[in-house]
């Protein structure tokens, strides 16, 4: 199971990572996403894993650890947080500039997208 | 020793006045700026006793920062008192010199306050007891005289010479810097009175040149030497009573005056004699030359400043203890003839409106006593008897008749020093003749010039009479003072000198004589010379100096714009080449990957899962374009992310995941909405290919991290959760009460910077003109039709079942699986369906949507619930709980925390709504404008 969520996190890293370099904004929030999902079991994943053992008192005899559980469970809140922010920005930057290019300046190359 | 500190800080005090009474005309803020310096003056005066007879040295010291070795510490000694006797003296002069000088429409205020501002600096520098405290006000002189050089900011000379020799005195101060810290490592402190004793230590380090290049290189900068002399003549451009103070007196004595206090600790090598005296040599005879053929009154004096300064240089660098006594005796020269005749050229140029000496001529007709105060002070810088200078230059005559240290060419230091004092002659000469004398030209008689006010000449007056008196009377006028402030430069025994009139003939007095008569003649036959000097090929320094400038500008603009420019792909690759790089190494240092600890058992559902998630994330990548398609590879990933929380027993985890994927899912279709696809390649394929090796490396050594990490045991901190969950927290549920309880502040500042996101977004989403797609990117219409009948129906029957079960799994959240964060996003998804399925507009026709206040209420409840606990003496967000037994529910816990958790649940709620509608709304806005 271990080698199965390395792999998964190695792979949801590096389409995220790949993604997020794009120069358009749209895949780049779709980049952090992917980034957040393995940033997530990464963190997830440092707790060691456990199988039918949740961290609820009296359910079972052995329990995983609660402390990465604690910290992923608002880290993907706030991420959700992240994604939304950076797609209010992409979405300001297109309405100011008439453009999705992540550096966020107005090209006259790109006029011609605006409808 | 206060009166001491009253002495340097006075000036500085007093800094402030002048601009405060600005406004009550200009006789009250000469007044109130020179009270303060005739006061530090009389206390000056004061301590003459005990400094100049008695030879006591004065110190005080308050610490300042004594890790660092700086000591805010002064000391008195005979070289200090001379220079602060020039400084407060000299400055008085210049203050009342500068009253009348000063246009009416000139800030007098700006301009005292600067003046004392930079008084107080030269008396720091020539007081100071610790090396570091000495650079500090080194550098105030720097940055004080840039400000009274550029005083006439509106005029592009003044502000290009004030920022020329802010350059050069300031990278000079730099060095300096460098050069006293070298010494006071090598010393083991930076107490002057150390290191002036310590000459020998110095001496013998290996680091000496180094030491010794550095701090010339503050000595030279400041006191205008070969080659960093171009400066001062620019810093001409100064009002005249700046030029008279800073640029004969103090600021450019400053250099010498560190030659003077570095003596005992430098002085004595062959290193130091050959830098020193060869500069301060070709200083000389070049200020020399150059001062004959200007035309501007000033520029000549500036000239011959450089020159006089390079006669000082090079009597310290010819390291006898009659030349350093020499040469302390020509500092005070310099200073009060020098002073007297910038005084002058203002009064001229006050009176006439020129400076330009081809504009001038037979001004003793309109000027007379000006004509004989001027004709004294000159003949004092020309080296003529029963004058000051001439006592000086007989002195540096003897001892440059003296040197035998240039073997074969012993010859030539003195020939080389009679032709500087011709040279002197010369231009003395020609200040005098060529300004006084000889006809008057047409546009100066019909203006008639006359003397200045009674009160501007006292100054000159006084000047010029010190200059007689010092002429004949030497021993009584300074004798005193030129002991004390010698035997502090040497350090010790005075050698035997004679400061008399007349010694007979001898070789110094031949010398005079050459030079006063072949500097008479150069002056008589001057125009062939200014013809050789007209065809003379100069460098520009100003304009070499000027190129460099702009050089080092542009090549930092360049260097900028190559590093900053713009594009945020490039930072982000940067920013990831090194984990890249760092992952790399890692794998290949690391062999054991895979730990001893027991593999969790594998079941054929989880490989599928796994598979498919992998294919997910490939296909999300290399689908981009078809977007659509990439968001249902994306919905894919983040379902099979929380089956696998589920399965790695994780529930909490697990619920949080699946509602936070409804509402990405929602985000990103609304993003494909708005933001254009153009569907074609636009990357290199270099950047592609550097993106490809950026992301594998990361994402395997990411990979490698996670399965090292979880291969090998590690310590937990965990079982002291486990243990206090319920005895500590009263649930049995640890995530809840890990977040809820045990690390509640985390969570309070986790659900504050929800808010503070979501309201950002919604700033940023604020009046924001967005054009409505009408068109997705393969041309095919957005549609308008309203969401199906069938959709709405059913989300609305959802509706409630969706908030009881919310509600549940708020409750049950420190028990079970849940909490505030699932329960608030469950609550938030059914809200969203209502957007989704039914419209903006039908909805906040239903439901109070100003979820602003919401998000404040949720953060405000969470903060207060960790408050309440304060008033009962127990520290912020200590919880407690309390077993009740309901009639029909049976045993029923009320915990605090509980409330701690309702606050997070309402904060979720309102975020995730402002964020969402605010998104959602922009689209009903938009197709409300168009229609």
């Amino acid at each position: 199971m271990e080698i199965l969520l390395a792999i998964m996190i190695a792979v949801l890293t590096s389409c995220g990572i790949y993604l997020i370099l794009r120069l358009r904004t749209f895949p780049v929030v779709v980049g952090l996403t992917l980034l957040s999902y393995a940033v997530n079991l990464f963190l997830f994943a440092m707790g060691r894993l456990t199988l039918n053992a949740p961290a609820v008192i009296g359910a079972t005899d052995h329990y995983s650890d609660p402390l990465p559980q604690a910290l992923v469970l608002t880290a993907i809140v706030i991420g959700f947080a992240m994604t939304a922010f950076l797609m209010a920005l992409a979405l300001r930057a297109w309405g100011e500039f008439g453009n999705d290019h992540v550096d966020g300046t107005a090209m006259p190359d790109d006029g011609d997208d605006r409808r | 020793m206060s009166v001491l500190f009253a002495i340097v800080l006075l000036p500085l005090v007093a800094a402030l006045l002048p601009r405060l009474v600005q406004s009550m005309g200009r006789p009250t803020v000469a007044i109130v700026t020179a009270l303060p310096v005739l006061l530090a003056l009389l206390l000056l005066l004061g301590t003459a006793p005990s400094v100049l007879v008695d030879g006591e040295l004065l110190q005080a010291a308050v610490p300042w920062l004594p890790q660092a070795g700086l000591v805010l510490a002064f000391r008195l000694d005979g070289l200090a008192w001379l220079f602060a006797l020039l400084i407060l003296g000299i400055g008085l002069l210049v203050i009342v010199y500068g009253h009348y000088y000063l246009d009416k429409s000139d800030s007098g205020g700006r301009f005292f306050s600067l003046l004392l501002l930079f008084m107080s600096a030269m008396l720091g520098v020539v007081c100071s007891d610790n090396l570091l405290l000495l650079v500090v006000f080194w550098e105030l002189t720097s940055i004080s005289s840039f400000l009274l050089i550029g005083y006439w900011s509106g005029q592009a000379a003044a502000r290009k010479g004030a920022r020329m020799a802010l350059t050069l005195t300031g990278a000079g101060g730099l060095a300096l810097l460098a050069g006293v810290i070298l010494i006071g490592q090598t010393v083991g402190s930076y107490d002057l009175g150390t290191v002036l004793a310590s000459g020998e230590l110095i001496r013998s380090d290996a680091l000496y040149p180094l030491m010794l290049v550095l701090v010339l290189l503050g000595v030279f900068t400041k006191s205008a030497q070969f080659p960093f002399h171009f400066w001062l003549p620019h810093a001409m451009s100064a009002p005249t009573p700046v030029s008279a103070y800073l640029h004969s007196a103090t600021m450019v004595k400053a250099g010498v005056f560190l030659l003077a206090r570095f003596y005992p600790a430098l002085a004595g090598t062959d290193l130091w004699f050959v830098l020193v005296s060869s500069i301060g040599l070709v200083t000389l005879l070049l200020g020399a030359w150059m001062a004959l053929f200007r035309h501007d009154l000033k520029g000549l004096l500036a000239y011959s400043t450089i020159s006089h300064l390079g006669l000082i240089t090079l009597l310290f660098g010819l390291s006898t203890r009659l030349a350093a006594v020499a040469a302390v005796f020509h500092v005070i020269n310099h200073a009060t003839f020098k002073a007297s005749l910038f005084m002058a050229a203002g009064i001229i140029d006050h009176e006439t409106g020129t400076r330009d000496i081809r504009k001038l001529g037979g001004l003793r007709r309109y000027l007379p006593h000006t004509m004989a105060l001027a004709t004294v002070a000159s003949m004092a810088m020309a080296g003529v008897p029963l004058l000051n200078g001439f006592l000086s230059k007989e002195m540096f005559f003897a001892e440059a008749a003296d040197t035998p240290l240039y073997g074969s060419l012993n010859w030539l230091v003195p020939a080389l020093a009679t032709i500087a004092g011709m040279l002197s002659v010369a231009y003395s000469l020609r200040f005098i003749h060529d300004v006084f004398f000889g006809p008057v030209p047409a546009a100066l008689a019909a203006h008639a010039p006359h003397e200045p006010r009674r009160l501007m000449r006292v100054p000159v007056e006084i000047l010029v009479m010190l200059c007689l008196a010092v002429g004949v009377f030497p021993a009584v006028v300074v004798g005193p003072l030129l002991a004390a402030a010698a035997t502090a430069t040497l350090g010790g025994e005075l050698p035997e000198y004679s400061l008399a009139i007349w010694h007979g003939f001898n070789v110094p007095l031949l010398m005079s004589l050459l030079a006063l008569t072949g500097g008479v003649a150069i002056y008589v036959w001057r125009a062939p010379l200014f013809a050789l000097q007209r065809r003379w090929p100069r460098p520009h320094a100003p304009a070499i100096f000027e190129q460099a400038v702009q050089l080092l500008v542009a090549g930092a603009g360049r260097f900028v714009r190559f590093v900053d420019n713009g594009a945020l792909q490039r930072y982000v690759s940067w920013l990831m080449l090194p984990v890249a790089l760092i992952m790399l190494a890692a794998i290949a240092s690391r062999p054991d990957w895979l730990g001893e600890h027991a593999l969790t058992p594998v079941d054929g559902l989880s490989i599928l899962a796994t598979i498919v998630a992998v294919l997910a994330a490939l296909a999300t990548v290399v689908l981009r374009r078809q977007r659509l398609v990439a968001l249902l590879m994306i919905s894919v990933v983040g379902l099979i992310v929380s089956l696998a929380f589920l399965r790695l027993s994780a529930p909490d985890l697990a619920l949080t995941q699946l509602s936070v994927e409804v509402v990405t899912v929602l985000l990103l279709m609304l993003a494909m909405y708005f933001l254009p696809n153009r569907g074609v390649i636009e990357s290199t394929w270099w950047d592609r290919s550097r993106d490809l090796f950026l992301s594998l490396s990361i994402g395997v050594g990411v990979g490698l991290l996670a399965l090292f990490a979880m291969t090998h045991p590690g310590a937990t901190i965990s079982t002291f959760f486990i243990d206090n969950s319920i005895p500590g927290g009263g649930g049995a549920n640890v995530v809840n009460v890990i977040l809820v309880d045990f690390r509640g502040f985390d969570t309070l500042g986790e659900i504050t910077v929800l808010a503070i996101a979501a309201a950002g977004i919604y700033a940023l989403l604020e009046n924001l003109g967005l054009c409505l797609p009408i068109y997705d990117s393969e041309g095919r219409p957005w549609a308008k039709d309203r969401s199906p009948l069938v959709l709405q129906m059913i989300s609305r029957a959802v509706l409630p079942i969706a908030l009881l079960v919310a509600m549940y799994i708020l409750v049950r959240g420190h028990n079970m699986p849940g909490g505030g964060f699932i329960a608030g996003l469950i609550t938030a998804v059914a809200l969203v369906l209502q957007y989704v399925a039914s419209g903006v507009h039908w909805v906040h026709a239903r439901v109070p949507h100003n979820y602003h206040p919401l998000v404040a209420f949720g953060v405000l409840l969470a903060a207060l619930t960790g408050l309440a606990s304060l008033p009962l003496g127990y520290p912020f967000l200590t919880s407690t709980f309390e077993y009740i037994y309901w009639p029909v529910v049976g045993k029923f816990e009320l915990a605090s925390a509980m409330l701690f958790d309702l606050g997070v649940y309402i904060t979720v709620v309102g975020a995730t709504l402002l964020i969402l509608a605010r998104l959602g709304k922009l689209s009903v806005a938009e197709q409300e404008e168009s229609n």
